[in-house]
């Protein structure tokens, strides 16, 4: 949290001619550039899949299956004898729009309530954090498990278990952030001129909290990646036949004997997803506050 | 001291109370009727009649909820559907498993984390610096599950070193605690990174080394024991993040622990060990964090409870 403050105070110090700024020690930051780089290139993978998939991500062989990288089938083929190589491509789409769309749940949950709970005080505010702790009492991946167990598996159902288990990462930050900022000079101010507090509120704090949002929203895309993964693998998230990586890691474990490789490479598409978001994460964050550099 | 103890020990009910408030919430959100769920699909007639008024199935919600915190409070949470025993027997079978595991995972974790943490933190921009600064960002950004299948095949299948699966010494426990342990050891090691960093920047430090305190003596007395604040802040979290993780790797090892039971017990739907499950380690969850916030006070003396 300590950090989080931090960050919001350099960011509203200087004003937004300083994203220039930014963007130019983001630049310097070799990894973070890597990441951003990476990331494209998922992001892009993901969106043309039709096209850049060598074959279909669905399409069965059973004649071949489990046959190790070979010429037209780089990494090899599945239990059914599906292109992995394709069937990653494809997984690229579910895992990045899982990510966005808990994350966009979270936020759009978590934010209201920590703006609420910081800006309002009293029993909003008691009322709030005691629910967000009883959430927190739980590791994020055990809530997001105890969802789905309730709701009952299925992709759908995965997205809104890790939207709700990252809830409270946005309530305690929004509103930490409101609180610091609620008592600043310009808030002040336009309290003063007799602005409303809704007004205050959207127009003057909010805008000046986005910046750790930012920088949490992007590393919470990470973690909800790997939750949504780990729910594939335990049967909970993703169903068959989707090309879900961790769907097809669980798929992988029975044959790890016979064909490894149809676990290897599901697993290095999880890994390298997840460190490109860490990479822009930490680099974003790190460009926003220099004095962690 | 005594009294925030008291305080803190108190605060954990509310807490637990929230949570057994989800459980009853989440086990009335499942369609289908609660008896039927506790009981099993093809349980009798009298079994379910006797079940609903044992939970006050028969009465209205709030009553139904007074009921179940009663049965809880008894140490009733219900049997399991699969084998019919009480669900807190089968989590008490389990329990050390996974406790085993969490320990053996933690030790390593902080031994490894601190290890290199300490080294970089002190030797900023070296190479063992960098090179296990790297090692720790792929640590943190890999999947538990596909790291153990990843063990699982090198060590297990390909060099038969230690058993793929299942539970049985000492043997059968090294692969699944390196793989729980792996995500531990790299966050704790970027965390006391930054940490002995920010420390060794302190004026206390400068100090230290211009009166002519030998190196080695101001890493251990000033350094370390400060850095170390916010590590135990994370050693915390990280716990929780284990028990997490440990339902994960107890699934890819087969590993015969709470979290199998409770992914087992998800995917037979026998709620009741759910149930009693997700309680338990709201329960251990709240303990821990009490432990973490106790332990301020031995690191940092300027932290005192009233």
């Amino acid at each position: 949290m300590g950090e989080s403050v931090q960050t919001i105070q350099t960011v509203h110090i200087r004003q937004i001619g300083e994203a220039s700024l930014i963007f130019h020690r983001f630049k310097r930051n070799k990894l973070g550039v890597a990441g951003t780089v990476a990331l494209t290139l998922f992001i892009l993978l993901a969106l043309l899949a039709p096209y850049v998939a060598p074959k279909d991500p669905l399409a069965a062989d059973l004649s071949n299956n489990l046959t190790p990288p070979s010429e037209g089938y780089p990494l090899g083929r599945d239990e059914l004898g599906r292109d992995i190589l394709s069937r990653i491509i494809y997984g690229a789409r579910i895992s990045l729009t899982v990510g966005l769309i808990s994350v966009g749940i979270a936020a759009l949950i978590g934010v209201p309530l920590g703006a609420a709970s910081g800006y309002r005080g009293g029993w909003v505010d008691s009322l709030v954090m005691r629910s967000m702790d009883v959430l927190l009492s739980f590791p994020s991946i055990l809530l997001a498990i105890v969802v789905v167990a309730a709701l009952g598996p299925g992709l759908t159902n995965a997205m809104i278990a890790i939207g709700v288990a990252l809830v409270p990462v946005y309530a305690r930050l929004t509103r930490g952030m409101v609180l610091y900022v609620k008592e600043l000079d310009f808030v002040e101010a336009a309290r003063m001129v007799g602005a409303r507090g809704s007004r205050i509120l959207f127009r003057h704090i909010m805008p000046n909290c986005l910046a750790p949002i930012i920088v949490q929203s992007t590393l919470n895309i990470a973690s909800a990646i790997l939750s949504a993964a780990a729910l594939g693998f335990l049967g909970l998230g993703a169903q068959p036949p989707t090309p879900e990586w961790g769907v097809m890691l669980s798929k992988g474990r029975t044959y790890l004997r016979v064909a490894p490789h149809v676990s290897i490479f599901p697993g290095i598409a999880i890994m390298l997803t997840v460190l490109a978001f860490n990479l822009v994460g930490d680099g974003i964050r790190d460009a926003l506050d220099p004095r962690m550099v | 001291m005594i009294g925030f103890l008291i305080r803190r020990i108190l605060a954990i009910i509310p807490i637990l109370l929230g949570v057994s408030l989800i459980v009853f919430v989440m086990l009335r959100m499942i369609p289908g009727d609660p008896a039927a769920l506790m009981a099993g699909e093809d349980a009798r007639p009298e079994v379910l009649q006797s079940l609903r008024e044992q939970w006050g199935l028969n009465e209205p919600l709030p009553n139904q909820y007074l009921v179940f915190l009663r049965n809880m409070f008894q140490g009733d949470l219900g049997k399991s559907i699969r084998s019919g025993r009480p669900a807190i027997e089968e989590i008490g079978d389990r329990y050390l498993n996974t406790v085993l595991l969490a320990t053996l995972s933690l030790v390593m974790a902080l031994s490894v984390g601190l290890f290199a943490g300490i080294i970089s933190g002190t030797r900023p921009y070296s190479l063992f610096d960098n090179a296990s600064m790297l090692v720790a960002l792929f640590g943190v950004s890999t999947p538990a599950f596909w790291l153990g299948l990843m063990l699982m095949w090198l060590f297990a299948v390909e060099l038969a070193w230690f058993p793929a699966v299942g539970a049985g010494g000492i043997q059968s426990l090294i692969l699944p605690s390196i793989t729980l342990g792996a995500v531990v050891a790299a966050t704790i090691a970027r965390q006391t990174r930054s940490s002995v960093l920010e420390v060794m920047r302190q004026d206390y430090v400068r100090t230290a080394r211009s009166k002519g305190v030998p190196e080695n003596t101001v890493i251990m007395k000033h350094v370390l024991k400060n850095a170390m604040i916010p590590v135990v802040t994370l050693a915390g979290v990280l716990f929780g993040t284990m028990l997490g993780g440990s339902i994960i790797v107890e699934t890819v090892f087969a590993y015969p622990g709470l979290g199998k039971l409770l992914i087992d017990s998800i995917s037979s739907r026998d709620y009741p060990v759910v149930q009693a499950l997700i309680m338990t380690y709201a329960l251990v969850f709240a303990i821990i964090n009490l432990a973490v916030d106790l332990s301020y006070t031995y690191l940092d003396p300027r932290i005192r409870y009233e």
